[in-house]
């Protein structure tokens, strides 16, 4: 009998402390699915960031060195030029990326470190209960926008792809979400991409995932679903936004 | 060993160097820019060299962070302000129980202060700085021999320990030139075990200091805490000038200290009989050696360029077996030996013995 579907090489036995419905799990698996793939579980170094994905080391099967809230890219960056031929990424949240350490991971990009940045915009902080995120769309309720996030008072949901795009240091950046299984598919080719990218000299890469957060939504993980197709999807358009091949990268050196 | 004539900021860098410092992360401060700048061109010129100017302090420490966790000895630096906000990173490494040194040039605080010689982060730098229960090895050279010296030792301290270690040094010492031999460094003696460069076809390696279960986090702070009381038996440093006669002693570290030489050698000539108690390891205090002179040496004076921080740790060693004085110039103001001498000559007399303040 031939076997096709089995419990990735890099992910430990541990069952998952997420929530129902999180997209943190699929994307854990995905990322152990594609350093298998590649081959570089010896090589690989993950940097979890703090938040729910904080104990992301409890599933993937890799070195992990933690940061501290938002540090991640600089932690990479000092793990990587230490270790140029190690594949690097970090992890971060939408808290930790877009506010907390927007100078940490902006930076890292506009100097073209090469690593990988996987991000998880579930436009919320979940694990300190559901509070408003740099990513919380405008009017969405949550603990700490009780009547809506409102432009005047709270700023605009930040666009991390499309403004990162600009940094002539960064080499790919897609957009993608994981809230079917066509959607999972494509998540795990752009994260592919983004290691691949790595892997090949080329700077920085970074891959944004829409993720369900249903318990901090409250909402059901199948209405979470359609609430990323039908609300974060026209807020945060989906899409490959940069992808330089490498000659042109490596111009002016 | 040829003997060079250097400043402060670059002795140190070019001490990193020898000792084999191979990662450098900073951002720009005064009155510490020499290091930088020193670490740019010397880490292009040696194998395996990272030097990365980085957007922020807390950036720094991190990348600082990374390096050491990837097996490169790390170091960062920077003046009071940049400090400030290191603790994050530098209460990580102690948690993680990672090498790297940090030097803290001190200027004037608290705030921005001003870019003058202080020495106002002793209480920072001796108490841990940032959040959580932890210590950091702390050294306070006092010449530029001490800063080479001290900078190549601060490495081996680090490594020995697993845990940062801080040079608290100020603005004068960083500015100013004097003649320096730098020793042959020891060769490095970290276990390759601790490094983290991919899991390879073994074991994978965890670097955190989150610890959820408070048990199991209590007996880490535990086991940080028993890695501490080795460091403070095993590790002070202090010098003693001039004790074996006083009949007052001096109490100052790092530049306080030379100044406190100068004001010795005019109260000597006054026929007052001072001596010098020294501290250069700050943290872990030198607890014993002073305790021992104030069994048989009635008065100290604690000088220091601020308000009186270090004073603190005099009076819980000496724990009123002596009378103690204290004179501070804080904010940048660096008094000259005879201005010291002249206090003293005025708080001090052997009838009365010394004022404890002004």
């Amino acid at each position: 009998m031939k076997q096709v579907f089995c419990r990735p090489k890099s992910m430990t036995k541990n069952i998952f402390h997420y929530c129902a419905g999180c997209g943190h799990s699929i994307v854990h698996r995905l990322i152990a699915e594609v350093i298998d793939e590649l081959g570089i579980r010896g090589i690989a170094i993950g940097v979890p960031p703090a938040g729910c994905a904080v104990l992301a080391y409890n599933y993937l099967d890799i070195d992990m060195i933690e940061a501290q809230h938002g540090r991640g890219p600089a932690t990479a960056t000092g793990v990587k030029r230490v270790l140029p031929d190690r594949v690097v990424f970090s992890y971060q949240g939408d808290g930790d990326l877009a506010a907390i350490g927007t100078a940490e991971s902006f930076h890292a990009a506009n100097r073209g470190e090469n690593i990988t940045v996987i991000f998880i915009n579930n436009a919320v902080y979940g694990m300190t209960g559901g509070q408003m995120a740099p990513t919380s769309i405008l009017g969405q309720r949550t603990t700490t926008s009780p009547a809506g996030r409102a432009a005047l008072l709270d700023g605009h949901p930040v666009r991390v792809s499309e403004i990162f795009s600009q940094l002539p240091g960064t080499a790919y950046i897609e957009r993608c979400m994981v809230n079917s299984p066509a959607a999972i598919l494509k998540t795990r080719k752009a994260i592919r991409k983004a290691f691949q990218c790595q892997i090949d000299g080329r700077g920085f890469s970074l891959v944004e995932i829409l993720s369900p957060c249903p318990t901090n939504w409250k909402m059901t993980p199948i209405d979470s679903c359609r609430w990323i197709d039908e609300v974060m999807c026209k807020e945060f358009p989906l899409g490959v936004m940069k992808d330089v091949p490498a000659v042109e990268q490596n111009e002016g050196g | 060993m040829t003997k060079v004539l250097m400043q402060g900021n670059k002795v140190i860098a070019e001490a990193a160097i020898r000792a084999g410092c191979r990662f450098y992360a900073g951002y720009p401060i005064t009155p510490q820019n020499e290091i930088p700048e020193y670490m740019a061109e010397r880490l292009r010129q040696v194998e395996g060299g990272v030097f990365v100017q980085s957007e922020s302090e807390v950036a720094a420490i991190h990348m600082v962070i990374g390096a050491s966790a990837a097996g490169a000895r790390s170091m960062t630096s920077s003046s009071g302000p940049g400090i400030s906000i290191k603790q994050e990173g530098i209460s990580s490494m102690a948690a993680c129980q990672l090498p790297a040194v940090i030097v803290n040039m001190m200027r004037g605080g608290p705030g921005l202060g001003n870019i003058s010689p202080s020495q106002g982060d002793y209480f920072q730098a001796t108490r841990g700085g940032g959040h959580g229960d932890y210590r950091t090895i702390v050294l306070g050279p006092a010449s530029a021999q001490e800063l080479a010296d001290l900078t190549m030792d601060a490495f081996d301290l680090a490594d020995r320990y697993r845990t940062p270690v801080m040079i608290l040094a100020d603005g004068m010492m960083g500015q100013m030139m004097e003649p320096v031999v730098f020793k042959e460094p020891e060769p490095r003696a970290y276990p390759e075990g601790l490094i983290m460069k991919g899991a390879g076809a073994g074991k994978r390696k965890i670097i955190r200091g989150l610890i959820l279960d408070p048990l199991a986090l209590e007996e880490h702070n535990w086991m940080l805490d028993r890695k501490y009381r080795t460091i403070a038996r095993q590790e002070t440093r202090c010098e003693l000038f001039r004790t074996e006669d006083a009949e007052l002693i001096l109490v100052a570290y790092g530049t306080a200290a030379r100044i406190a030489k100068g004001a010795i050698k005019r109260l000597r000539d006054a026929g007052i009989r001072a001596g010098l108690f020294r501290p250069i390891s700050l943290w872990p205090f030198p607890t014993n050696e002073v305790r021992d002179l104030a069994t048989r040496i009635e008065n100290f004076l604690v000088f220091e360029m601020s308000t009186g921080q270090m004073v603190e740790d005099v009076r819980l060693a000496i724990q009123g077996e002596a009378r103690i004085g204290f004179f501070g110039r804080p904010g940048g103001v660096v008094p000259t030996p005879v201005e010291l001498a002249n206090v003293v000559m005025r708080r001090y007399d052997r009838e009365r013995g010394i004022t404890e303040c002004c």
